[in-house]
């Protein structure tokens, strides 16, 4: 019954040998995976320590870089605006998430849907256009929100200054709250109707039993929540130089960036940068040891059942403010940019002679180096999600399957750039890769090689999730049938991995076209990309122009994630994993 | 020869012995089943015949040739073995057909007889009609089908099932355990049979190894299983059944309450000493009058403690008037004994069974 010939050639692979081949590959294929990961993760984070310690011509072991970057007044300033703009940020973006997640996990407010598409807006908007609107909205005196309130009231100046830390605050709150939002909801809805009703049956009323039983039970998860928008507060880069810049203060990320003027000093920049790198280390660490708490957040496993608490009408209360959040975050700045991207002169206002198509015209036709950008964006960020998904899905496959030992060495490397806000990988790069001998400076490689491991993380988990739905008998049925494990991968995991890779192919290339704080430090004269370029224009104070290019982001943006949810089901970017 | 030779084969997991040296030995053409409860090391044991896990030591035979050994192992793509395992894992990705077909086709199969084979397989499966469908489509048992079908279809040397019946409703259980049984007489594959269900077992299989603890407690065709277990586990594992603890002078066995005859029984109870039985609650009879003295039977006065009434039959707990054992009793659903009435319990020696 057996094929003889086949059972004679499968004796040839017993023994010894064979297992020595096998363990060889499997040390070869540790090694060279290593090595990738060793080029993208490990060397510049070593070299940006080790440069904060050299002298900058001579490579000789030095603490001046250390006393340039903290022994200047203006410096630690710049320090201390930054934790006050992350504090000031996470308790804000609190303020905006936890009501309307509470409200629409467990109540019958209405408009539900419409306020969680909101929320997803506001998560998909860069923040820098965020800030570019408020701009619009609230700049001194000729900002719109000024203009009506002297129409109002007469007066002869506007009361809001969006250049002050309270407008940058509000500016990069309006745009991280959805990170507090997920976090919170997705607790919420595991917090089973029956722990409420416990309360409700002892005599507690709505309001007491959310504010003693629900909401306590979901502290972790909100206190994670403050640490992301915390730490996303001070690592960006776009919004607060887009704002402080003009208000005339610092923080770190601008800070740094002032290293990168004429004369480069990255050896000061590199120290400058360790606060921010140990900052975020420090918090991550203290964010997973809250939420893995076991048995606090994730109350009961199966989530019990939920029922809707009736709000009466508080229920249009609570809408109200779920509007007026979104207003701020999302309505108001979309409103004024979009006009800003038609108009001849935003400040002419909304008349039909004041509209106009040539912004486009002038970035999409007129102007090569615009088209050159935009092209530039695209294809970078294509390439490294290509790349980052190949890499990130070879390492996951590795590791679920304990092909080779050690893989969990693998696993940790590739979300190691979680905790290396983007600017201080920028640096790291700069400081690796941007001098001989590689000389990669102004070239796409060294965009596209940063763009990839500040997205690693991301691609990891989405790839490792991905094989993590798929049960390996699936792969066992082909080997026992006679394949071998490439075939397996060909014929069967990959089909079925094609949707997952997909999600995480536009979780990588979403993110990747509008990233600014890796992009800044790294992009030469014909690399530039449309973050980059949308920071040179609001230099030159051309409005109209820029806002047609963040149009033409978000446009692209919305587009391909709409083909994202639509391919892989509402919400793919929201979900936490 | 034998087909499939498992020789003192170990799978060690830092000091956790998963499977611990056990000797199995399968003809050509029967049905075996690794029976046990979770954790006791028969799937472990399947994926190591499967080649899916090394064993840590023993080695595993096919044919005479060696399949797994510590020092290296045939990889699980050239064994020419198939397996349906738990989750079935039929390929979302392809249609009932081109899953049969996917292990001809790696044969180099031509193209019409792929065809030929895999229409016969599915008539043969009763799913012919759904040769199109993408597995989504399909209900539980269907899919069931498909992967017997997928697995048979390469006429492997040895086909391996992973507990395949325990992702399906009762009623469907029950019907594909003699599907299964039905294919294995019409192909005649040597086949390893994994479950903890000792019903699937017996329904299925020539010969049933119990395992437990990483170990085989016994191998044994169903009935002398059930009839002569050789280990308290054994005995417990495979139905209901009473344990009694007797001392034998060589003239008598003397439980508590009542004495049995030595003669009454075979060669491998102890003549003198402790001896334990495993004895069957439909193995003795209740009945309300003194029973005539059958040959080799011996009754004893006993007091009924509970009872409960299931329909098909009855099960009582019941008590020789002297001593404290109690004793589980089945009868048939005619014989109504009140609680605390005095009645006589029949045993039958040659249906008690000693175990180690």
């Amino acid at each position: 019954m057996t094929d003889k010939s086949l059972d004679d050639r499968a004796l040839h692979f017993s023994g010894v040998a064979s297992r020595l081949r096998r363990l060889d590959a499997s040390i070869l294929l540790w090694l060279a995976l290593i090595a990738v990961l060793a080029f993208l993760v490990l060397n510049p984070i070593l070299r940006l320590i080790i440069s904060s310690l050299q002298e900058t011509d001579t490579g000789h072991f030095t603490f001046a870089n250390y006393r340039v970057a903290y022994g200047n007044i203006r410096h630690l300033q710049a320090l201390v605006n930054s934790l006050e703009l992350g504090i000031g940020v996470a308790l804000l973006a609190t303020l905006f998430a936890v009501p309307i997640a509470w409200a629409i996990s467990r109540t019958d407010m209405p408009g539900k849907a419409f306020v969680r598409l909101m929320v997803f807006a506001a998560f998909v908007t860069p923040p820098y256009l965020g800030a570019i609107g408020w701009i619009l909205l609230a700049g001194p005196n000729s900002g719109w929100l000024n203009k009506v309130w002297m129409a109002l009231t007469g007066a002869e100046h506007g009361i809001f200054n969006i250049y002050s830390m309270t407008g940058l605050i509000l500016v990069v709150a309006v745009t991280s709250f959805p990170y507090t939002f997920v976090f919170t909801s997705s607790a919420l809805d595991l917090v089973s109707s029956e722990m409420e009703d416990a309360a409700n049956i002892l005599g507690a009323r709505t309001l007491r039993t959310t504010l003693r039983i629900t909401l306590p039970l979901v502290t972790p998860a909100i206190i994670g929540g403050i640490i992301i928008s915390f730490l996303e507060a001070i690592a960006l880069f776009g919004a607060p130089a887009l704002i402080a810049l003009p208000a005339r203060f610092n923080v770190v990320s601008t800070q740094l960036w002032q290293f990168f003027e004429y004369p480069v000093r990255v050896e000061e920049a590199a120290a400058y940068a360790m606060p921010l790198l140990a900052i975020t280390v420090l918090m991550f660490w203290l964010q997973r040891s809250l939420l893995g708490r076991k048995g606090y957040t994730s109350v009961t496993g199966k989530g019990g059942e939920r029922r809707m608490i009736a709000l009466g009408p508080w229920r249009w209360v609570m809408l109200g403010y779920a509007l007026f959040v979104c207003a701020l975050s999302v309505f108001l700045p979309m409103v004024v940019l979009l006009q800003a991207a038609f108009a001849k002169a935003w400040g002419r206002g909304f008349s039909l002679d004041n509209l106009t198509f040539h912004n486009f015209y002038y970035l999409l036709v007129e102007q090569t180096q615009a088209k050159q950008t935009i092209l530039n964006t695209f294809v970078y960020s294509a390439v490294t999600a290509f790349a980052a998904i190949s890499l990130t899905l070879a390492i996951a496959y590795v590791v679920s399957r304990k092909l080779v030992p050690w893989s969990n060495v693998l696993a940790f490397l590739c979300v190691a750039p979680f905790v290396v806000p983007g600017i201080v990988l920028a640096i790291g790069f700069y400081a690796a890769y941007a001098s001989p001998p590689l000389a990669l400076y102004g070239t796409a490689t060294i965009l596209i090689l940063g763009f990839t491991t500040r997205f690693l993380p991301i691609a990891y988990t989405s790839s490792a999730a991905g094989l993590r739905s798929i049960n390996p008998e699936m792969e066992e049925a082909v080997r026992i049938l006679g394949g071998g494990r490439l075939l397996a991968i060909r014929k069967v995991l990959i089909p079925l991995l094609k949707k997952s890779l997909a999600g995480a192919w536009i979780l990588v290339f979403i993110p990747a076209t509008r990233e600014l704080s890796a992009a800044i430090f790294l992009v030469g004269p014909n690399t530039r990309v449309i973050s980059v370029m949308l920071f040179d224009l609001s230099e030159e104070g051309n409005f109209e122009v820029l806002s047609a290019l963040g149009v033409i982001l978000l446009i692209a943006t919305v587009a391909i994630a709409a083909i994202g949810s639509k391919m892989i089901g509402r919400d793919f970017m929201l979900r936490r994993d | 020869m034998s087909r499939l030779k498992l020789s003192g084969v170990s799978k060690r997991y830092g000091d956790f012995f998963a499977v611990d040296t056990i000797d199995l030995e399968l003809q050509s053409g029967e049905f075996v089943s690794l029976l046990g409860p979770s954790g006791c090391g028969k799937t472990t044991t399947l994926r190591m015949i499967a080649g899916f896990v090394d064993p840590t030591a023993g080695i595993i035979e096919m044919d005479g040739q060696v399949l797994s050994s510590p020092a290296g192992s045939v990889p699980p793509d050239r064994r020419q073995m198939s397996m349906i395992f738990q989750s079935y894992a039929i390929w979302p990705n392809m249609t009932v057909q081109q899953n049969v077909a996917f292990g001809l086709e790696l044969r180099r199969m031509p193209n019409a007889e792929v065809k030929r084979r895999v229409g016969e397989m599915l008539e043969v499966v009763h799913m012919n009609h759904l040769a199109d469908r993408y597995p989504a489509e399909l209900s539980g048992g269907q899919q069931q089908r498909v992967a017997l079908a997928r697995a048979i279809v390469i006429r492997p040397s040895v086909l391996l099932l992973d507990e395949p019946l325990s992702n399906l409703d009762a009623t469907l259980r029950e019907e594909m355990r003699f599907e299964i049984r039905r294919l294995h007489d019409e192909f005649r594959v040597t086949t390893v049979y994994v479950t903890h269900d000792q019903a699937e077992a017996m329904v299925t299989s020539d010969r049933i190894a119990v395992m437990n603890h990483g170990r085989i407690d016994q191998v044994d065709h169903p009935r002398a299983l059930y009839n002569k277990p050789k280990t308290r586990f054994v005995a417990g594992f495979i139905g209901r059944t009473n344990f009694i603890e007797g001392t034998s002078d060589g003239h008598e066995i003397s439980f508590d309450g009542f004495a049995l005859p030595r003669s009454a029984f075979g060669r491998d109870v102890p003549s003198q000493g402790k001896a334990v039985f495993s004895v069957r609650p439909h193995s003795m009879r209740l009945s309300d009058v003194p029973p005539t003295a059958r040959d080799g039977c011996t009754s004893v006065a006993v007091i009924v403690l509970e009872r409960a009434f299931l329909g098909e039959h009855w099960d009582y707990v019941v008590k020789p008037r002297e001593g404290a054992l109690t004793l589980k009793v089945t009868t048939s659903p005619l014989d109504d004994f009140p609680i605390g009435a005095p009645a006589w319990l029949e045993f039958e020696p040659r249906q008690m069974a000693s175990i180690a």
